[in-house]
């Protein structure tokens, strides 16, 4: 359990000395307790007392890393059940598997392919995290193989996929000074596994079908020293998929279990068919996951998984907001509409996704509202006729256009008069108010 | 060791709503739905049953659709040309539900007539025993006049009229009230956008077991996370008790990401993109499972092979999991 103030006020010297710059030591265990001050403000705190609140200032659910040759996949540190309560933190790594049953050259295709998938989504860039080599035929020269063609193509980190103490050890040998993922762990050969783990410093999958496995292993492997470790329940079903990871995630966050503290991983890849396998890794990603291992490179399937990772990661307190400017849709020319939006997110993509759509040429010029919708803004005073001017000025509109006509959205229809002495010699024209109606308009009022 | 599995109580629940009419109940419906009824978040069973499983809904229009997809249209074929094959296409597809949109214009251009709009209704109603719902074409004086004639003609079927939202909400409550429909209420994606919606919606004396709410979502890529969020809360401040979010939840993932890009058009984008019908049905399915784990209990889809995937989804969600 995290300490509360009162447990964490019997821990400290209780003299109210005020060296920590706190009236008491009650009022610095209050401080401490909701994580605003450090411990390390007490200078007369002894050992044991920092040792209990070390322990029990560990983060609820531990950071694991994947790394390779400067790449570095990161889970856990989360601290809410809902992202509307603070935010998620780490976008959960997106794997693909590849099998030692397929010769070097299929795999090395696959990869190439996989490895250089690469979509933009808001100015992003948005890859494949790295890969995962699942041992099938219980051949460990094979296995190597892969691993080695896996590597001639790619530095991406490597999850290594065996039960067998052995292939992973010769896959780790191979990957001597990267800190791959081993999956993993079983009731069988958890012991040899930790050993290897320990060794190589590489963080250790955990695998079992129930809550009482996976702490029961998870403690094992904590006594024998191995610290970074990773729950995979053994499931491919969404439902048991969703109690599982809903369950272990609670118990790290609401119970401070620490047996259950670490990032979950998903095998999306041992789904029953593609289909399900899109959906199973789609709610891997809004369900706790911090790792996903797909096993189809399909990229039309990758592409709005890893959009939707974006969206579940977006911090809810920090919208995202699109640069101010003026955008070109559909090639627009000299004598082609201006409309003017804000630079919220939604706003900027419902109104150019609309455009878009329409396939009618359009400018968007697109106003520093500070990331707040039409509505919210011009509230605000955000969006007014001053910064709409400021931004035909600032990005050169009448250098673009030929014809002086800028387009308003329709909530904003009482700016119109402001604006037309903000812009002699502009029109003003009073869009629709929702962005649905925005091909309409230019097709039947603007045309 | 035993680990004790930590279970949350909650104080409130999830309205019951009943749609779609049958002969016994004074309608002409096959069968009639319930949705709702959830005293826990979506799918944790092991809280809490779930007495109802969410719904899949296919949008039909009254007459072939100038601005949706090729994909869309291919896949339905000649049967889109009219709202009777298209309504028997889709229960054929597995489709729970129905919901007839109606357009603004009709094939002639011309602004679609109350005659007509009744005319579409009585004749999905004829082709198709699934529960239905009506949507305006989202122009609130147009959907008034429409949706009035549709819910006078169709009195006692039970249908769910819509989209009732803060500027026309008052006429097409009163329609459902008189002739025994139930609506849906749209809100902008705000938790108390939505709640005073509703308490508008119930101070007119609309029973509350009538209405359903839609706190509009976004697409994957288009505001998916604030529509997921905002019905995480709707969904968790209901469970705490608050009357006025304890409607079920209806949304559009259809609407949404069949007008998005990404799922629209196949010509002219990056190789990236992958196969474009695939992407078109996953950029649907994904939004639409996002959804429903985030408290949907009604998902209104574009596309046929969309239903059999999210069936898929639905069925696996709902069955007890097998716990040692």
């Amino acid at each position: 359990m995290a300490l509360t103030g009162i447990q964490i006020y019997k821990l400290l010297p209780q003299t109210n000395c005020k060296d920590c710059g706190f009236p008491t030591c009650l009022a610095f265990a209050m401080k401490l307790a909701a994580k605003q001050v450090e411990l390390s403000s007490c200078p007369h705190v002894n050992d044991a007392a920092k040792a209990q609140l070390a322990e029990a200032s560990e983060p609820p659910v531990r950071l694991i890393s994947v790394k390779s040759n400067g790449y570095d996949v990161q889970a856990g540190n989360e601290v809410v059940l809902f992202r509307h309560e603070k935010t998620f933190y780490h976008k959960p790594g997106v794997f693909l598997r590849v099998r030692d049953d397929e010769s070097a050259e299929v795999i090395k295709a696959e990869i190439t392919r996989a490895a250089g998938f690469q979509v933009n989504y808001v100015g992003r860039d948005l890859v494949l995290d790295g890969f995962a080599v699942e041992a099938v035929t219980g051949d460990v020269s094979k296995f190597t193989v892969v691993i080695a063609a896996v590597r001639d193509v790619t530095h991406r980190p490597i999850i290594l996929m065996s039960h067998d103490p052995a292939h992973i050890s010769a896959g780790l040998r191979l990957l001597d000074g990267e800190h791959p993922l081993i999956y993993g762990a079983d009731a069988n050969n958890w012991a040899a596994m930790g050993d290897l783990a320990r060794q190589h410093g590489a963080a250790l999958v955990v695998i079992a079908d129930t809550l009482d496995g996976l702490t029961d292993l998870a403690e094992k492997l904590k006594d024998k020293g191995v610290n970074d470790l990773v729950l995979a329940p053994t499931t491919h079903h969404l439902g048991t998929a969703l109690t599982l990871n809903t369950q272990i995630r609670r118990l790290a966050l609401k119970k401070n279990f620490r047996p259950l503290g670490y990032p979950m991983m998903t095998l999306a890849s041992h789904a029953p068919d593609p289909a399900y396998e899109a959906m199973l890794a789609a709610q891997a990603i809004a369900k706790y996951a911090g790792f996903i291992v797909l096993g189809h490179f399909q990229p039309e399937v990758v592409y709005p998984l890893l959009v939707l990772r974006e969206n579940i990661y977006t911090d809810p307190q920090k919208p995202i907001q699109v640069k101010p400017g003026l955008y070109e849709i559909n090639n627009p020319k000299a004598d082609d509409p201006v409309l003017v939006t804000t630079n919220f997110s939604i706003t900027y993509f419902s109104v150019a996704n609309e455009v878009e759509g329409s396939g009618l040429p359009a400018w968007l010029l697109v106003t520093d509202a500070e990331g707040m919708s039409v509505l919210t803004a011009w509230a605000a005073g955000k969006f007014d006729a001053e910064r709409i001017a400021k931004a035909v000025k600032e990005f050169g509109v009448a250098e673009k256009v030929s014809r002086k006509r800028i387009v308003i959205p329709g909530h904003v229809a009482l700016l119109s008069g402001e604006l037309e002495e903000e812009l002699p010699g502009w029109e003003i024209r009073v869009g629709p108010r929702e962005a649905v109606d925005i091909p309409a308009f230019m097709k039947q009022v603007l045309a | 060791m035993t680990v004790e599995i930590p279970k949350e109580t909650w104080a409130g629940s999830v309205r019951t709503v009943t749609f779609g009419a049958t002969a016994s109940e004074g309608g002409t419906r096959t069968r009639s739905l319930t949705v709702g009824g959830q005293k826990t978040l979506p799918f944790l069973h092991f809280e809490h049953e779930t007495p109802h499983p969410p719904l899949v809904a296919i949008e039909i229009k009254d007459h072939r659709p100038d601005d949706w997809s090729p994909l869309l249209l291919e896949a339905w074929g000649e049967a889109a040309n009219d709202p009777v094959n298209w309504a028997k296409a889709a229960e054929a597809v597995g489709a729970d539900v129905l919901v007839l949109a109606l357009s603004l214009n009709g094939v002639d251009g011309q602004p679609t007539t109350p005659e007509a709009a009744v005319a579409a209704t009585q004749a999905v109603l004829k082709a198709s025993g699934l529960p239905l719902m009506v949507f305006g074409p989202g122009q609130p004086e147009i959907d008034n006049v429409l949706l009035v004639a549709v819910a006078e003609a169709t009195k006692g079927e039970r249908l769910v009229l819509g989209i009732c939202e803060d500027k026309n909400y008052r006429t097409i409550v009163a329609t459902a009230m008189a002739n025994g429909h139930l609506i849906t209420a749209r809100s902008p994606m705000d938790v108390n956008l939505a709640k005073q919606l509703n308490i508008l919606i119930k101070d007119m004396g609309l029973p509350l077991d009538r209405i359903l709410m839609d706190p509009t979502t976004g697409a994957l890529g288009y505001g998916i996370e604030y529509g997921y969020s905002v019905m995480e809360r709707l969904r968790l401040a209901a469970l705490q008790g608050d009357a006025m979010t304890q409607m079920p939840m209806v949304v559009t993932p259809g609407f949404e990401a069949w007008k998005t890009k990404e799922a629209k058009v196949g010509q002219d984008v990056p190789a990236a993109w992958g196969d474009w019908r695939e992407r078109g049905i996953a950029w649907e399915t994904l939004t639409a499972v996002t959804l429903i784990e985030s408290g949907a209990d009604i998902v209104v889809l574009r596309h046929p092979e969309s239903v059999a995937r999210l069936h898929q989804a639905i069925q696996s969600l709902m069955a007890l999991p097998e716990l040692a």
